[in-house]
């Protein structure tokens, strides 16, 4: 049993993402979408973090949210995997359930 | 019918957005199918059940008495996470009681709220069905 966590929050801007994945347990997969895409970018103050929360839970950005922001691929931390429409999709069925992080 | 387990998550504190009074207006329109429903209550969501809310002063309906109404829909199981309570300085003290009648114990008076910690919680989410976040 697993959950997909869905993000939409700028990690910069407010504790979502940071509460999210405070709530998450092994094998969870967290899909960063809209202006959670930032939260997948190497480099920031949050990486460490990010890296630590890697190691137990996979991390996914809605491609087309990135490029819609001007953020290059290349920009993203190493384990942040890009996905389109048809993968969120995919997520959401290999899933139990989705929880979405307002 | 199938009976799921619905977890209502409440992570926003509530006057400043619309948030929390819709999550307990769904809450209520949830129950009239009884289904098995929970509440979590996730950082500022916390300030949701706080005692002494008087909102008088700002022209909005002071929704928090309505939390004591859920056990009369079955609502039972509002979960807090201690964690969220101490970071904002807050101590179960300085939330309001929640009662329900016990029907399987001669309708005994027991406490809604629950308190539990970050990794209780994460349990609890995940042992849901079907999570609903405000």
């Amino acid at each position: 049993m697993s959950t997909l966590h869905t993000v939409n929050k700028s990690p910069f801007a407010n504790q979502t993402l940071i509460s999210c994945l405070g709530h998450c347990k092994d094998g969870d997969a967290v899909l960063m979408i809209e202006d959670g895409v930032y939260g997948g970018l190497g480099g920031t103050g949050l990486t460490e973090i990010m890296a630590n929360a890697a190691k137990t839970v996979e991390l996914f950005v809605l491609s087309p949210d990135l490029n819609a922001r001007g953020v290059d691929a290349s920009r993203l931390m190493e384990g942040v995997q890009g996905v389109d429409y048809a993968g969120f999709v995919d997520l959401v069925a290999k899933h139990d359930r989705t929880q979405n992080w307002l | 019918m199938t009976v799921k387990n619905f977890l209502y998550v409440n992570r926003k504190a509530p006057y400043g957005t619309i948030y929390a009074l819709e999550s307990l207006e769904v809450v209520l329109i949830g129950a009239a199918f009884d289904q098995d429903v929970s509440l979590a209550f996730v950082d500022d969501g916390v300030f949701q059940l706080t005692k002494g809310q008087n909102t008088d002063g700002i022209g909005v309906k002071n929704f928090s008495p309505t939390f004591r109404a859920l056990g009369d829909y079955d609502v039972t199981k509002l979960f807090v996470e201690a964690e969220s309570l101490a970071e904002r300085g807050l101590t179960p003290d300085d939330l309001q009681e929640v009662m329900y009648e016990d029907e399987d114990d001669d309708w005994a008076e027991k406490p809604s709220i629950k308190i539990i910690s970050r990794a209780e919680m994460a349990d609890v989410m995940a042992g849901a069905d079907v999570v609903l976040s405000f």
